[in-house]
């Protein structure tokens, strides 16, 4: 018990950079999986490409990978960003391409007479999406959302390597050094579960905000 | 043919739009590889030395045994990590509280933990309990601990997804419970949750990765030497992406290509899942099981 109390202050600050991070890049993600959802709905065949494109490979490489790839390999290039600011950009560009795939299933959702009808009042393809079947859509993905935040918040572990300093990297440590190993596992699993489960909360939330009474 | 990815087919006032759409998006691309290339070209990352590594056959072999490594603790994990799975799942799923409780506890322990501290932890406190473990173990066993608790809630869903007549015929017919599920419903369960076996497997290999951590040579951690030795990370990086990317996305093509043919064949639903990202992305909400 003792080495979770005598390293209070490390966990603080550890828990503090794990939702920062997780907060951060899941902004991120959120931007990106919208863009990519859009790409790959569109009628314009390179955007089409591209958005597969971008999903299949983000998806199919480990994120440690794509974490080592940016930090390590990307500064040969000119690309140099602090440790954390690289951990959020390839965890938002990795965790985007899942929530691209889960607006697009959301996307699927929507009964197609929707669309037809918004394009049989005339409406572009931007008008057809934007108002009407992305409202829609962006509903009923709301707890795949959670689910994903909630795998995000375990991904931000792998910041660890590259050493952001954050729960993971806090509790790993302590793993190494002291002989406290079992105390401090069942610890940070405690700190992991007190930062998913208001994460379910949220989401009934704001499912319950978003519903549409029919 | 532009194919109507949002309603009826387009008319020829929005095929035309989507034409010039379709023009400027390419143009648009194509400048963004114009940019990354020339990037690579101005850091001189083209350089003949920086790539000819890759022409050596003992760097071949030294990727190929990391890629050799990665195959084997994710295939053995997989196997152990199925095992468990079926465990879990049946645990869930049977009458007695106590089973019930103990495999929905070993579930959600498992499920919300980060699996690098996992691994961590299985290598540098385990062997203080008494339990030594090398690096292959700690990282089979890491694995196992927690994509068993995936895979049992996927082999929960599979065997739900079932027609409860299914249950029912055999319960007429005077089997046991325990008759009713090896010889009816597990046999089927299995079929149709081989495809998400198959991703699974694709998710387990990412994660051998993370094995890196305790110095197990997988593929990113041969990738990482290599490109310390001949002082070129940023292509053995990429080298390593790129094998990543051929064999996962060959694994998923398979996976999607025994689904469809699932489907054909049964007409009924098969789950299509892959990975606990992938169980969100199709909308299948893990854990909330009642």
């Amino acid at each position: 018990m003792e080495v979770l109390l005598d390293n209070l202050d490390s966990f603080e600050v550890g828990i503090r950079n794990t939702v920062a991070l997780a907060l951060a890049s899941f902004a991120g993600a959120l931007a990106i999986g919208l863009v990519v959802a859009t790409f790959r709905v569109s009628p314009v065949l390179p955007l089409r490409a591209a958005g597969t494109t971008y999903v299949e490979v983000v998806r199919n490489i480990p994120p440690l990978v794509l974490i080592f790839l940016f930090f390590f390999g990307f500064p040969n290039i000119g690309i140099v960003y602090s440790p954390f600011i690289s951990a959020a950009i390839v965890l938002a560009a990795y965790t985007g391409a899942f929530v691209g795939e889960a607006i697009r299933a959301g996307i699927n959702t929507v009964a197609r007479g929707q669309a037809e009808a918004a394009r049989a009042l005339g409406m572009t393809f931007r008008q057809t999406l934007g108002l009407v079947v992305m409202p829609q859509a962006l509903r009923s993905v709301v707890p795949p959302m959670g689910n994903l935040f909630i795998a995000l918040v375990k991904n931000t572990s792998l910041a660890s390597t590259i050493s952001v300093f954050e729960l993971t990297f806090v509790s790993k440590r302590l793993i190494t050094d002291t002989a406290q190993g079992l105390t401090v596992f069942f610890g940070t699993a405690l700190a992991y579960l007190l930062l998913t489960l208001p994460a379910g909360w949220v989401v009934g939330r704001i499912e319950r905000r978003a519903a549409i009474k029919r | 043919m532009v194919a109507p990815a949002l309603g009826d087919a387009l008319g020829p006032r929005a095929r035309r739009r989507a034409a010039v759409a379709s023009v400027a998006a390419a143009a648009a691309i194509g400048f963004v590889i114009f940019v990354a290339v020339r990037r690579f070209a101005d850091a001189g990352q083209f350089e003949r030395r920086l790539w000819e590594p890759f022409l050596r056959p003992e760097v071949h072999r030294f990727l190929w045994n990391g890629l050799v490594n990665t195959l084997k603790a994710a295939s053995i994990a997989l196997v152990l990590a199925s095992l468990l799975g079926i465990v879990l799942a049946l645990g869930r799923l049977s009458r007695p509280l106590v089973l019930r409780t103990v495999s929905r506890s070993y579930v959600e322990f498992f499920r919300g933990f980060p699996l690098l501290l996992l691994i961590v932890f299985g290598f540098f406190t385990l062997p203080r309990l008494g339990i030594g473990l090398n690096r292959f173990w700690a990282l089979v066993i890491a694995l196992t601990a927690y994509n068993g608790a995936v895979l049992g809630e996927i082999f929960r869903a599979g065997i739900l997804s079932l027609d409860r007549g299914q249950n029912e015929a055999a319960e007429a017919l005077g089997m046991r419970r325990g008759q009713s599920m090896r010889f009816v419903i597990l046999p089927q369960a299995f079929r149709r949750m081989t495809p998400t076996i198959v991703s699974q497997f694709v998710t387990l290999l990412k994660d051998t990765s993370l094995g890196f951590v305790i110095g197990y040579e997988e593929l990113l951690r041969t990738g990482q030497i290599a490109g310390e030795f001949f002082r070129n990370s940023l292509q053995f990086l990429i080298a390593v992406s790129v094998v990543f990317f051929v064999v996962n996305f060959t694994l998923s093509r398979i996976a999607r290509r025994l689904e469809l043919r699932q489907r054909r064949r049964y007409k009924a639903g098969t789950i299509e899942v892959a990975g606990p990202e992938d169980l969100v992305a199709a909308g299948l909400e893990l854990g909330k099981g009642k």
